[in-house]
């Protein structure tokens, strides 16, 4: 496996130029936008759980009020007979 | 050490942490996204025929890598409760590679050192070459099979070798 060790060796040096210069303020201005992102996720998380609620607790008032488990009265008479 | 402002804690870390490991990365994005960066990427290479020799000084060579930095900054900062115990830089590498895999097409071409490759070429090249990262975890966080990480590294370093015995 020497050979190909060799290979990558000299592409790794061809690799290894200079570093470009870091800009100046990149931490502030990365937690800063690192900041409106948690912002945003909480505000989007918050959405998320009030329309969760605003679903369940419509949901309950729809079926107290239907109560969908219940039969509904019979509208069909069962055939008259023996008379 | 610097004194203690009102924004100690998370705040002193993760300027602790780019303070350290900014230039690295912006070298690992430069590469990806090929610009010129430095400029003297071609006066490595031996000034190849054909290359463009724009030796502009030290500056600003480089917006996207620049963007693609401090996108992948602004990530690690929000998630930096979670990924402080982990190894910061592996996760912030992790979103620069993705951010570049999701934009690769607005980087083609370019003055940069590996602007003949691929996208997934140069990302196989940096990750498993430059960088070091094993190939079973390159291969996971590129989403690729093992086999196929590895022929991709092997082509990239074939596509970068003519140059290298021309110069």
């Amino acid at each position: 496996m020497s050979f190909p060790d060799r290979k990558e060796e000299q592409v790794r040096r061809l690799l290894a130029g200079p570093r470009p210069p870091v800009p100046a303020g990149l931490a502030v201005a990365a937690a800063a936008r690192g900041d409106r992102l948690v912002r945003r996720r909480r505000v989007l998380r918050r959405i998320g759980w009030a329309l969760l609620f605003a679903a369940a607790a419509a949901f309950a008032v729809w079926a107290s009020l239907a109560r969908p488990w219940e039969l509904p009265p019979s509208e069909v008479s069962p055939p008259l007979q023996g008379w | 050490m610097s004194p203690v402002d009102r924004r100690s804690g998370p705040w002193a870390e993760f300027e602790a942490f780019v303070a350290g490991a900014a230039g690295r990365l912006l070298h690992v994005a430069v590469l990806l996204t090929a610009e010129p960066g430095t400029g003297a990427g071609d006066a490595v290479g031996g000034g190849v025929g054909g290359g463009t020799g724009s030796g502009s000084g030290a500056g600003s060579g480089c917006p996207g890598a620049r963007r693609l930095l401090a996108g992948a900054l602004a990530r690690t900062y929000a998630d930096w409760r979670r990924v402080r115990g982990d190894d910061p830089y592996d996760h912030t590498r992790r979103e620069l590679c993705a951010a570049y895999a999701r934009t690769a097409r607005r980087y083609r071409g370019g003055p940069g050192v590996l602007a003949r490759l691929a996208p997934q070429e140069r990302l196989a090249l940096v990750l498993c070459v430059h960088e070091g990262v094993p190939e079973e975890v390159a291969a996971a966080q590129l989403g690729l099979p093992v086999d196929r990480m590895r022929a991709l590294t092997a082509r990239a370093v074939a596509a970068m070798r003519p140059e290298r015995e021309a110069a």
